[in-house]
């Protein structure tokens, strides 16, 4: 009987708390189907009519496509050559031999403390004198290698048995050759892991771009977002719309391939 | 004639490159920078540059919105850090709870704020904020609460913001702290159980002295993301009302980027580095014993 009582408890608070957690998005999506003005004559819940008027007039926008296709692209290039580079470091600190190794690596750990921000205005300057600011590489480039990355990959690399790439070695195999077709396998579930971390990370970052790309058709849409919002300040349904298209994405990726994602952040907790 | 690189060398060189080209390198030239007078004028002809030493600095010390938005950013974090602990940790317990069933499901909802749109989400709370028609006035003033205005009043704004940094967050810490519970051992809890300790006195004698290296972990990276407050203000209050919620890296923003005070900007930069530096440093030595192996 007390299990019993507990067991409803429990899960009473965990109700309460997931609804607590999807309240803010859910009404974000019942605001931005109601008609103009309607989320500004009162709190209300549910839209008295359901109209699609805001997402036609966002999405009849070519601006607004424009930045949703910038930020999908540039999340799927950084997410990509990251992981390319990432994990060739990463698999080499744990399974290559070169002299200062340990030191490197240590270094590296050491310099996770910094934070981004200490970097950016030199960064920009950079990137200002080579001709990279409001280019997308100017967004791609620093976020290519990531000292995490790097340190995940290797946690998970050290795990592959020395036997299986001294057989390959046996068999003639060169390194590269080894890092692509044992490594890489091996590695698969930290690798999705990354991939949606960078992927998610990328689409949902502001300050950088928001430094790096002035021009309206480079942006990004949290960058978009942001100046949506600056600007149409009464119309709070067209917002909404807005930002259900910006989470809408980041969400579905999630929704996909959570599970991977979740464990993978917890077995690197673990380990970490 | 010389040997030829190991390939490994290859291996690493690409990320190497990359960050000493466009993280370590920065880095140093931002100390440098923070020694200089570069402004808007410097852009354009680098021989107006000036070496000032430590003036920036010095400055800094007698600019009253520089100790504004160093005390808001204290108070964000001093608050904020620890209000997001304790609704992470409470979170993972209630999912790891032996009764609760769907605990994937549960952990899932939960997680979702976390791979939101910062930016997106802060449009959506402004809204949810607002004082005369938002949603959280509304179910207050159901409660016989009479409306606030979170974001228009000095002594509500920062905690508004705390507010929702909590609930955007609290799922990632969670997810660590669910990792931390598994892996305490079954036989423990076993043990304690026969010892006649109830749930209370197991949480206290079992769960939280294992848990303590994860705490170690969840603090140092909530303090250190807490430190870099940005979008929230950014987006939400534009730093006010009456600069209540300017933070380090808003005022670093707008000295860098909007008047292009890069010397003074790179001076809030290294402020910032060396509050991370403490915290960080501070935690490590705090840290429990059991964590201290």
């Amino acid at each position: 009987m007390r299990a019993r009582l507990a067991s409803l408890l429990l899960h009473a608070l965990l109700i309460a708390a997931s609804a607590a957690a999807l309240l803010p998005l859910l009404w974000m999506v019942s605001a931005s189907l109601m008609p103009a003005g309607e989320a500004s004559q009162g709190p209300h819940l549910l839209p008295s009519a359901p109209t699609l008027e805001h997402y036609r007039a966002l999405l009849g926008r070519m601006q607004l496509l424009r930045n949703a296709a910038n930020s999908a692209g540039l999340a799927a290039a950084v997410t990509a050559i990251s992981l390319a580079v990432n994990s060739l470091a990463g698999y080499a600190f744990a399974k290559l031999r070169f002299a200062g190794r340990e030191p490197l690596f240590r270094a590296l750990l050491a310099a996770m403390v910094v934070p981004g921000q200490v970097a950016m205005l030199p960064l920009f300057l950079m990137l200002k004198g080579l001709g990279l600011v409001d280019t997308y590489w100017g967004v791609i480039v620093p976020g290519v290698a990531s000292i995490f990355a790097i340190f995940l990959i290797r946690q998970y690399a050290l795990g592959i048995p020395e036997s299986l790439l001294d057989a390959a070695r046996v068999d003639g195999a060169g390194e590269l050759r080894i890092w692509w077709s044992i490594a890489l396998p091996a590695c698969r579930p930290i690798l999705v892991t990354l991939a949606v971390f960078t992927f998610l990370g990328s689409w949902n970052d502001f300050l950088w771009p928001l430094v790096v790309l002035s021009d309206a058709d480079l942006q990004t849409l949290p960058v978009a977002l942001a100046n949506l919002a600056g600007e149409h300040v009464q119309d709070t349904e067209l917002m909404m719309a807005g930002a259900v298209l910006t989470i809408a994405p980041a969400v579905l990726v999630f929704a996909c391939l959570q599970k991977y994602y979740l464990q993978g952040l917890m077995s690197g907790a673990v380990k970490g | 004639m010389s040997a030829r690189p190991p390939p490994a060398v290859w291996f690493v060189a690409p990320a190497l490159a990359a960050i000493g080209a466009f993280f370590a390198l920065p880095v140093f030239a931002s100390l440098g920078l923070s020694l200089t007078d570069f402004d808007i004028y410097a852009i354009g002809d680098l021989r107006t540059l000036r070496f000032v030493g430590l003036d920036n600095y010095a400055r800094l010390l007698h600019e009253p919105l520089f100790w504004t938005a160093l005390a808001n950013t204290l108070v964000f974090v001093a608050l904020g850090a620890p209000l997001s602990i304790a609704a992470s940790l409470a979170a993972a317990l209630l999912v790891n709870a032996r009764l609760v069933r769907w605990k994937g499901l549960f952990r899932t909802l939960l997680f979702l704020p976390v791979v939101t749109t910062l930016v997106a989400v802060a449009v959506v709370w402004r809204a949810l904020y607002h004082p005369r028609v938002g949603l959280l006035n509304g179910l207050l003033g159901a409660l016989g609460v009479a409306p606030i205005d979170w974001l228009g009043d000095p002594r509500f704004a920062m905690p508004a913001l705390i507010a929702m940094a909590v609930w955007k967050n609290f799922g990632f810490n969670m997810v660590i702290f669910l990792a931390g519970l598994q892996s305490i051992p079954e036989r423990l809890y076993e043990a304690a159980c026969i010892d006649g300790a109830g749930a209370l006195a197991q949480l206290r004698a079992v769960t939280l002295p294992l848990l303590a290296p994860t705490f170690a972990f969840v603090g140092i990276s909530t303090a250190i993301g807490s430190f870099q407050l940005f979008a929230e203000p950014y987006v939400m209050t534009g730093g006010g009302p009456a600069n209540r919620t300017l933070s380090l890296v808003l005022l670093m923003y707008r000295e860098g980027f909007r008047w292009w005070n890069m010397g003074s900007a790179a001076a809030l930069a290294f402020v910032l580095f060396a509050l991370v530096l403490a915290a960080s440093w501070l935690q490590w030595r705090l840290r429990p014993l059991e964590a201290q192996r």
